[in-house]
């Protein structure tokens, strides 16, 4: 049993091992700094800046997209819909859609997309992005929600308070390192998928300039340079995974450390 | 607020909706069974059968629960049974992460690794000769995949079996596998298919990883060391050609519906199967 | 006969079909500690929340009657049920202390109802923690987290809540059950020392306890008010069969 455990443990070793193995030759500083130069998927200079920043700049707007819709809504099936059939189904919604494969969301944004006759770009993947990390920031959000005890909300209501203050100023204060998980979990699950950006963000080798120009992503330059037969370029996309590994592991990092501290005033 | 939460409750059918126009032009060509049971795939003739897509999909997806099922449940057992307080918390960290490991790494370490082992090691085991980029490479990857799914809902299910039934259980004798093997386990299990049916539906629809080892060729696979074409790798493969072809992009929005409709399927199945969970445990 | 704090007529709670107070009517004296007794479950509760309309948040009840103060019922449409509640502090059974700093705490109600940060406020949260005896072991870390006090610390901070926001009336729910018997005594002092400023209300299962504190005893048995008075007379003539039965601790 302990074996099967070691299985698992073992395979999460074994991807970090291998990866960063086959990829720590080629992670040069130029990897980080440059934009692609002419050629540079047939092996010549350059690196992935661009789809670094452009990464990190679908994936921030996302989240903040995410965040101004999931908290209202995590917060309005708690403190204002409790346990109606209206709360129950959306919750239900909110599980369906969280299944939903990130390639399905891609294909309705780019539905969508056609209807309006947009072409793809940053505004169009942070969208699509944003409606992927809806159901998992939101359903994170609400399971922190909900353990709030009552009596807190009791002791709220009893000095006075609105709905709206009590919702604002307690709930969130008390639920405030498990948002902060759920927001940085959210971002680290967006910034990591190439299915939804795959038709709706386009692709470029330049920095991004404006929201309505294709952007580059780190999933998508990784796929596009493992798919060349040249070696060295091959060599970068393992070097380009690790960059995505590191950001993703990051935001991790700074979830639990950051829960560590904000847990000063919770009440258990 | 409340509009947001109203989005949010009818997403899914404006998804649905959406993508069945697309897929109206397709339908409206060809019968339902023409398209889901046969074989010819040419875009340029107007022929789009779904079936080795739909197959390869299901091959990857077995074999990656074959894999997962037997090693996350020992697993699960022993993060909530045996393990000492200690071991599982720092066991516990790693399990999570490997869930946010990006798709595109996932797949870039299949290449790496798994595809050579098959081709290498595996295969000619089999006395096959195989390229490596097959059905098993697929389920091999999309199987680590699922692990933390599987392992965290588990491993909660097995833990909210109540402390009771566990020391009635060792007070008539019982030793802690029996415990384990007839109460915790039997008690779990419910919840433990709940698990394997919501990790079901995401291998189902887990796109890059698998498009980077399983080989892409529009056949039905013979066997696990053939290449397949599931149905996401599909989609993303042919975003760029179906630009031209209007039904071409018809053909693969249907592919996303089908996609929607099985994985919100198991979904639901699951979200049930856990709430009837939920509901005798209160 | 002290003037009356709270004229209630005809309270009647019910919660899907259960009846939890049925048709109570009584004159609660002002600045007086009336005390409320009676079996586990038999409403006083209920009671306690139907005054400050914290009953509203429960779902299913439903509440006729009338609970007036000053002449103005609560449960009119009319009224601000924000407002009501800032006039009546609650005091609960497990102390709740908000997820915040002990300042905190303490200026929350001020400032939900317009308070403004400043030496006004200051002086608000040190008035109140004076007064519940806490500002001598609290007044060096008033920004530390609440959680980190003791159960008997908390409880009487959250008393210092409740008096902050200014109310009249102070509604007790078995406030020392969680607590030891030397800070339970402490809540009883204090209690004693604030009712000439507030009318209290107290529920308490605890009879020693009633006994201590009351003033003016309120007998509930199953949503029923069977019997009240002045304490003295209440615990040695009891009129009805019921309440010499609790009295003498044959049940509850």
């Amino acid at each position: 049993m302990w074996l099967s455990t070691l299985i698992v443990v073992g395979s999460l070793l074994a991807v970090f091992a291998v990866i960063i193995l086959k990829g720590a030759p080629s992670l040069t500083l130029s990897m980080i700094t440059q934009t692609p130069k002419g050629g540079y998927y047939l092996g010549k200079e350059g690196g992935i800046l661009n789809a670094i920043i452009g990464s990190l700049y679908l994936a921030g707007g996302a989240t903040a997209l995410t965040f101004v819709l999931s908290l209202p809504i995590a917060l309005y099936l708690n403190e204002y819909s409790g346990k109606s059939r209206f709360a129950s189904f959306t919750r239900f919604s909110l599980d369906v859609l969280w299944g939903i494969p990130s390639i399905v969301y891609g294909a309705f944004a780019f539905t969508v997309m056609l209807f309006v006759g947009a072409r793809a770009s940053l505004l169009w993947g942070i969208i699509t992005v944003t409606l992927f990390m809806l159901p998992i920031m939101t359903r994170a959000m609400d399971e922190v929600i909900r353990v709030v005890p009552s009596k807190l909300r009791e002791a709220s209501y009893a000095l006075g308070s609105t709905r709206l203050e009590t919702a604002l100023k307690v709930v969130t204060r008390q639920a405030l390192p498990g948002t902060v998980t759920a927001v940085l979990l959210a971002f680290g699950r967006g910034i990591g998928d190439a299915a939804s950006v795959l038709f709706t963000a386009g692709y470029t080798d330049s920095m991004p300039r404006s929201i309505f120009d294709p952007v580059a992503t780190l999933p998508l330059a990784i796929f596009f340079q493992i798919g060349t037969p040249i070696p060295e370029v091959q060599q970068r996309a393992y070097a380009s995974g690790i960059i995505l590994l590191i950001i993703v592991l990051l935001a991790s990092l700074v979830s639990r450390f950051s829960t560590k501290k904000l847990m000063k005033y919770v009440v258990k | 607020m409340l509009s947001a939460t109203i989005f949010s409750a009818l997403f899914v059918f404006i998804i649905a909706f959406a993508l069945l126009q697309s897929a109206e032009l397709v339908l409206s060509t060809k019968s339902i069974s023409e398209l889901l049971f046969t074989s010819s795939w040419h875009p340029n003739r107007g022929d789009f059968g779904f079936y080795p897509f739909i197959v390869g999909t299901l091959s990857v997806t077995a074999i990656a629960m074959a894999l997962a099922i037997p090693i996350c449940l020992l697993c699960a057992i022993y993060l909530a049974e045996y393990a000492p307080s200690r071991i599982r918390g720092i066991l516990k960290p790693p399990i999570d992460l490997l869930a946010g490991i990006p798709s595109v790494v996932y797949g870039l370490w299949g290449v790496l690794l798994i595809v050579p082992l098959i081709r290498n090691y595996l295969a000619p085991l089999a006395g096959v000769s195989s390229s490596g980029y097959s059905v098993l490479a697929g389920g091999f990857v999309l199987a680590i995949m699922v692990f933390p799914i599987i392992i965290s809902v588990s491993d909660e299910v097995f833990r909210s079996v109540p402390s009771e039934v566990r020391v009635a259980s060792f007070a008539l004798g019982a030793t802690k596998w029996q415990t384990v093997k007839h109460v915790v386990v039997r008690k779990g299990m419910a919840g433990f298919i709940a698990a394997v049916a919501l990790a079901f539906s995401r291998a189902f629809g887990e796109t890059m990883a698998v498009l980077m080892v399983v080989g892409n060729v529009a056949k039905v696979p013979s066997s696990v060391f053939d290449p397949a074409y599931p149905l996401p790798a599909l989609i993303a493969n042919n975003y760029g050609e179906m630009m031209s072809l209007p039904l071409y992009e018809s053909a693969l929005m249907l592919a996303a519906l089908i996609l929607l409709l099985v994985v919100a399927f198991f979904s639901i199945a699951a979200r049930m199967i856990l709430v009837r969970v939920e509901k005798r445990s209160a | 006969m002290a003037q009356a704090g709270i004229t209630i007529r005809k309270l009647n709670v019910l919660f899907g079909g259960h009846h939890a107070l049925k048709d109570v009517s009584i004159d609660i004296p002002e600045k007086r500690i009336t005390v409320v007794i009676g079996p586990s479950g038999c409403g006083k509760t209920t009671f306690l929340k139907s005054l400050n309309r914290l009953i509203d948040l429960t779902e299913g009840a439903e509440i006729s009657g009338q609970v007036m103060i000053d002449g103005l019922d609560v449960y009119d449409e009319r009224v601000d049920v924000t407002d009501i509640r800032k006039r009546m502090g609650l005091i609960a059974q497990t102390p709740s202390p908000l997820p915040m700093s002990i300042y905190d705490n303490v200026a929350y109600g001020p400032r939900i109802h317009g308070a403004k940060d400043g030496s006004s406020l200051d002086q608000t949260v040190e008035n109140c923690l004076q007064i519940v005896a806490l500002w001598d072991e609290v007044k060096g870390r008033l920004s530390e987290p609440a959680s980190k006090l003791s159960v008997g610390q908390q409880q009487r901070l959250c008393m210092a809540r409740a008096i902050a926001v200014k109310p009249e009336i102070l509604l007790c729910d078995e406030p020392t059950s969680a607590l030891d018997p030397m800070s339970a005594r402490n809540v009883e002092l204090l209690l004693k020392m604030l009712k000439k400023d507030y009318t209290i209300i107290f529920v308490t299962h605890i009879l020693s306890q009633a006994r201590r504190l009351a003033d003016y005893v309120i007998f509930l048995y199953l949503g029923e008010l069977v019997e009240h008075g002045p304490a003295e007379k209440f615990f040695a003539e009891p009129t009805d069969t019921r309440t010499r039965a609790y009295i003498d601790g044959v049940f509850g």
